[in-house]
């Protein structure tokens, strides 16, 4: 099996919906596949969760959206991630969100967005191979920044 | 039931046909199933002390003599989004196509006790069910609606819609006792369920008790509490636990009632449950059979009520959300089906079947009405109403029902160990319970043991979506917002400041709340305001997590 490095994860749940079913299968299912997993718990607000995921240093925040609120909270957290400057920082989710949404929210630079019914394999899959190559990036942009000897 | 010598030799002949039992195979809740039962596996069965009768204890092949012949289930279809209007136009839609009885569902914001214009609230006013933030909303929600011909239930866990629900009901001049209906109001499911508190379990309990004490004294036709296995099973647990959860949760309810000096056949009448129907068509058959079986036995054996009916389980039944696939949606409408036959054969007193775009979003007009024309099929076309408790006596159905019985036993006095279900609910038992429960079923479903058409097995890569989504309109959010804002414009602000306080000092004296919510309403006191109340003086309530 290929080994990828212990990526850190933070699950979270933002607003007041309760559905949680989603998220702590896939934050448990991401331990157990060896990544680093922060569960925020429900009714978060998205400033919450971007200053946990800076705390925590993660690699990828995973938002989970059964309320119909993806279109406000997606954007909100992708902004204020900018705004700390966490560019490395991959925000990704999923939910009860029509693939025309989830089109459009990839489109505006979020992660995929997993339906119902997506399998924990392609989650790990798709975070190993998207955080990996983030990583691959960062490296070589540090090589590159401190220039030549 | 049997002769026994006759049963030896059809246990022995059953062995000698020599069946390949190698690989188990197992139900939904883990029970291993045989490859044939024989009436062996049913030879310890009482009929009276263990199927009775349909309408007589211990009421296993229904509560009613004549289930369906006399009278089908109330077809309840869930109603709630966007403005109150628009519900309302929904509402009157629904019952000119032929369903027989309300069922509203508040959106979040309102289940959590917030106005609309709460910044916690942004994104999710009117989304996953109607803004309800005063006494106006309410009451444009029934406008048109007399509340003596139609039975009303509300999704709502707390007094504040309900006392709103009353308030509608004497400005429309209809007495309580002529209210027929039913109020959610299970905290145990919203704090281990749906997860949707406005306080903490304790406090949420207290005010549960409020309203089935009230109900108790002023509203006999009401059930003023329905105990909900829908949100364990929607969040993962098994058809078993879904039975243990909300049996532990009704004599949890019967005890508190009891302990507030309630008369136990003065309200465990009107306790109601609220079922899931799942895709295992066989077990969960056998679980609706259990829950009512258990329920009788559990009452009897803990309260010894002298009505019968004090022991009788009704139960409403909603077809599984979470067996709904985004792949290929019109197969929802087959799964639906085949779980709303389960409902059915279970004997369901009522039954909402879910549209097949709820992978998606809230459902659109033509989803929701194949979702009911589904019950009118089974209803009309199909047969199956026309004999009560049809299969009854099967060997494999009554064996299964009776393992099952055992496996909810046992959880229920799993649940008295831990002090109850309010303790094991505060002790995160419940919840982790069923998150193991779903986690073990995804890690099925992943591995292709358990097969999901379309998901997992005859999977379409390059599927296109081909059905219309219902949108609802952006400005709606605004809409609302603006309208609680003028309600507190145009309210007596001194009046409804005074009734809140008069609740505040109520609920602190721990006396029931019902009579001052209900003044305080009057007064457009708002959710949000008297959801304050709940938390500033029951505290508020974190989500313990993993």
């Amino acid at each position: 099996m290929k080994r990828y490095p212990s990526f850190r994860i933070l699950v979270a749940k933002c607003g007041l919906d309760g559905h949680d079913r989603g998220a702590r299968t896939v934050a448990i299912s991401l331990r157990d596949a060896g990544m680093e997993v922060i569960y925020t718990g429900l009714h978060q607000t998205p400033e919450k969760v971007v200053n946990a995921a800076l705390q925590e240093d993660a690699d990828a925040i995973g938002l989970s959206i059964l309320s119909g609120a993806h279109m406000t909270l997606f954007p909100k957290v992708q902004k204020l991630m900018q705004e700390k400057g966490l560019k490395d920082m991959l925000l990704f989710g999923g939910g009860v969100i029509p693939p025309d949404d989830a089109a459009a929210l990839e489109a505006q630079g979020i992660g995929k967005i997993f339906p119902p019914g997506s399998s924990i394999p392609d989650i790990v899959d798709y975070l190993n191979r998207v955080l990996s190559e983030r990583q691959a990036k960062k490296e070589e942009g540090k090589d590159s920044d401190s220039g030549p000897r | 039931m049997f002769d026994k010598g006759k049963i030896e030799a059809i246990k022995l002949a059953a062995e000698g046909e020599g069946f390949d039992k190698s690989t188990p195979v197992l139900t939904d809740s883990g029970i291993s199933l045989k490859p044939l039962y024989t009436p062996a596996d049913i030879a310890s069965i009482d009929y009276f002390d263990d199927l009775g009768f349909p309408g007589k204890p211990p009421f296993t092949r229904g509560v009613y003599h004549d289930m369906y012949r006399k009278q089908l289930w109330t077809r309840r279809q869930v109603c709630g989004y966007g403005t109150a209007e628009e519900t309302n136009e929904r509402l009157r839609y629904l019952n000119q196509s032929g369903q027989t009885g309300l069922n509203i569902v508040p959106d979040t914001p309102t289940i959590y006790g917030r106005d609309s214009d709460d910044p916690l609230c942004e994104g999710e006013v009117g989304r996953e069910g109607v803004a309800v933030d005063s006494l106006e909303d309410m009451r444009d929600l029934f406008a048109g609606i007399p509340l003596d011909r139609v039975s009303t239930s509300v999704i709502y866990n707390y007094p504040i819609l309900f006392c709103m629900y009353l308030a509608v009901a004497e400005e429309q001049g209809v007495p309580f006792a002529n209210l027929a209906g039913t109020l959610q109001n299970d905290p145990f499911t919203i704090i281990a369920g749906a997860k949707s508190w406005i306080t903490t379990p304790r406090g949420s309990m207290k005010l549960c008790v409020d309203v089935i004490e009230f109900c108790a004294q002023h509203l006999p036709r009401f059930n003023p509490v329905s105990v909900v296995g829908y949100h364990y099973r929607e969040a993962g647990c098994t058809a078993a636990q879904e039975v243990g959860f909300t049996l532990a949760g009704g004599l949890a309810y019967a005890q508190a009632g009891v302990g507030r000096g309630l008369e136990i056949d003065d309200f465990a009448p009107r306790i109601s449950f609220f079922y899931n129907a799942h895709n295992d068509f066989f077990e969960e058959i056998a679980k609706m059979r259990v829950a009512r079986r258990l329920w009788h036995r559990l009452m009897t054996e803990r309260f010894h009520p002298k009505n019968p009916r004090s022991a009788m389980l009704r139960f409403h039944t909603q077809t599984a959300g979470s067996s709904l696939t985004a792949q290929q949606p019109l197969n929802n409408i087959i799964r639906t089906t085949i779980q709303a036959m389960a409902a059915i054969l279970g004997g369901t007193q009522s039954l909402h079947t879910n549209s097949y775009d709820e992978a998606f979003s809230l459902p659109s007009e033509p989803a929701v009405k194949i979702a009911l024309r589904t019950q009118q099929i089974l209803a009309y076309e199909s047969g199956v109403t026309r004999t009560i408790d049809p299969l009854a006596g099967s060997y494999f159905v009554e064996a299964l029902t009776q393992e099952l019985e055992t496996k909810a036993r046992q959880i229920v006095e799993k649940i008295d160990e831990l002090g109850g279900m309010l303790a094991a609910v505060e002790k995160n038992f419940v919840q982790q319970a069923i998150t193991e429960a779903g986690l073990q079923k995804q890690k099925r479903i992943d591995s292709g043991e358990e097969t999901v058409v379309g998901v997992n097995t005859f999977v379409e890569p390059e599927e296109k979506l081909n059905i219309e989504i219902m949108r609802l309109a952006p400005e709606l959010e605004q809409k609302q917002v603006e309208r609680v804002k003028a309600v507190r414009r145009k309210r007596d602000g001194k009046r409804a400041q005074e009734a809140l306080q008069k609740l505040e000092k109520v609920a602190r004296e721990g006396k029931n709340t019902i009579e001052s919510t209900m003044e305080a309403v009057k007064t457009l006191a708002t959710t949000g305001e008297i959801g304050q109340i709940y938390r500033k003086v029951f505290g508020t309530y974190t989500d313990p997590g993993l």
